[in-house]
């Protein structure tokens, strides 16, 4: 079995453009949140949302690079080369190599809107345009990515509702691990729109506080009232161990533990057994006692039920030791099907700069949340192991373990 | 992509306006150099023209001058003068 680093990230997030960026937000507890009134025009029962800048990649890439991207591919796109540039893989060893792409994805509505009432105006598809169909189909980022990097190593989309990120990153460790690939890029990215929201809002499950949309998302605090919906793109660079060390790369950390489960239960309740059977199973992976991790970067969306139950999945798992835990969602609200690969980066963010990012509006624990060990504030403090929990409908999970290179390996 | 059709009568009274509508979108869109673009220049080549260019060609006329494109027009169309002789020819001919 090959061991498994990371040797580049890249962030695309309503709380900072870059690395940099992102890092002051996580560390100061700032919040992406705003109130979008357009969303309210369009009976929107919440007009709360992540809100980021959409980068213009005209100028940038060509335009035949260009037309099948929409929002999800193009903040991928950014998340990516910043990626790249950090894990010194240029051009010339994206050609000489053989660099995979597993990114998560599970939408990109609007291009499919678009093409609908293209086509009801004018009743003819060849009126749609070109890009029309590789911006709507799922796996758009890992076609697009893949076509304007010239990878030629594993390329597909893993779709798992709000673990998809997760799950890719879990499922490159494995080819990684198994010697299948030498390096593959992963990662996640959410479209924001809210063209893509309005079935989910009909769920009534968006936090409805528009008085103060920073202090809307509130993961584990018993006034929660709701998740606000957000998005972005995540990237990090996963290799095997040897071929980094023989390319001289940067290796921020190393990837050793992935969990996954499924609840066999309701599509949208979530539950407590399936977490702590993912939890479990990446302890069992990385094969560390639970009491070795020093911070959890929870799932926790800020909705009733879903933080109740991590809660006590948590408190279960690691009864008898108290690792730091905070849900970054108070900052940058559900990135969804970017989530797993976003909070990676920001628990990689945290191990480099030696902090806990503030669970931020955590005023007042429920009894669940009361036993856990949750950083209101940000904790000056070494993070040598962190774990990253993601879950999503259908009851699908996943759990992943990063570890500081420096320890000695098990 | 704008949708701004230009009127019949417009397009008749000058070409030259024609052939700067056309440029315009084509160094828009297309992002081809102006200073590439000439009436016996190649219009594929020039373009770079592949299968999804054509499908986005046909789209971004109809946009501008309000007329749909047959695919096989394209086979007589060589140069720009063709081109924009081509939209001038069904501009006339539109109803």
């Amino acid at each position: 079995m090959n061991r498994v680093v990371i040797t580049g990230m890249g962030i695309y997030s309503t709380i900072g453009l870059n690395l940099e960026e992102v890092r002051d937000s996580l560390y100061h507890g700032k919040s992406g949140i705003v109130l979008d009134q357009e969303r309210k025009e369009m009976g929107f029962r919440s007009g709360l949302t992540g809100r980021i800048e959409a980068p213009v990649l005209k100028g940038i890439l060509p335009r035949k690079l260009r037309i099948g991207m929409a929002e999800p591919g193009e903040y991928a796109y950014m998340a990516t080369v910043e990626a790249l540039k950090n894990a010194k893989i240029d051009d010339d060893y994206l050609e000489k190599n053989e660099v995979g792409i597993l990114y998560g994805n599970d939408s990109c509505a609007k291009p499919i809107i678009d093409a609908a009432k293209r086509l009801m105006e004018k009743k003819d598809t060849q009126l749609i345009g070109a890009g029309s169909i590789f911006q709507s189909m799922t796996s758009t980022i890992t076609m697009n990515l893949s076509s304007i990097f010239k990878l030629r190593g594993a390329n597909f989309t893993l779709s798992a509702a709000c673990a998809s990120g997760s799950h890719a990153i879990g499922m490159g460790y494995l080819m990684i691990k198994w010697g299948l690939q030498k390096a593959i890029i992963c990662g996640g990215a959410q479209e924001i729109n809210y063209h893509s929201m309005g079935s989910f809002d009909g769920l009534s499950a968006f936090s409805i506080r528009e008085s103060s949309p920073t202090e809307a998302s509130r993961p584990f605090d018993k006034d929660r009232d709701g998740l606000v919906p957000s998005g972005g793109g995540a990237t990090i660079i996963i290799e095997d161990y040897e071929s980094a060390i023989k390319r001289g790369a940067p290796i921020l950390a190393e990837l050793t533990g992935y969990g996954f489960s499924s609840n066999g239960a309701h599509i949208s309740q979530p539950d407590v057994s399936g977490p702590t059977r993912s939890l479990e199973m990446s302890l069992k992976d990385a094969g560390i006692d639970a009491s070795e991790v020093d911070y959890v970067n929870a799932h926790a969306t800020s909705t009733p039920v879903g933080d109740l139950n991590e809660a006590k999945a948590l408190a279960g798992v690691f009864a008898g030791s108290s690792p730091y835990i905070s849900s970054t969602k108070g900052m940058t609200g559900h990135e969804m099907w970017m989530a797993g690969a976003s909070e990676v980066v920001y628990s990689l963010l945290m191990m480099e700069n030696s902090f806990v990012a503030p669970n931020i509006n955590f005023n007042s624990p429920d009894e669940a949340s009361a036993q856990l060990n949750i950083a209101a504030e940000t904790v000056e403090t070494k993070v040598d192991m962190f774990l990253s929990n993601s879950f999503g409908f259908g009851g699908t999970n996943s759990s992943l373990i990063v570890k500081k290179l420096s320890l000695q390996k098990k | 992509m704008a949708s701004d059709t230009v009127s019949k009568e417009t397009i008749l009274e000058n070409k030259e306006e024609v052939v700067s509508k056309i440029n315009d979108f084509l160094v828009d869109e297309f992002e081809v150099d102006a200073s590439s673009i000439s009436p016996e220049a190649n219009l594929k080549d020039t373009l770079d023209l592949d299968s999804l260019d054509y499908v986005d060609l046909v789209v971004v006329i109809e946009n501008n001058f309000g007329f749909k494109v047959k695919g096989e027009d394209f086979i007589d169309i060589v140069t720009f003068d063709d081109f924009y002789n081509y939209v001038m020819d069904r501009v006339a001919t539109r109803d």
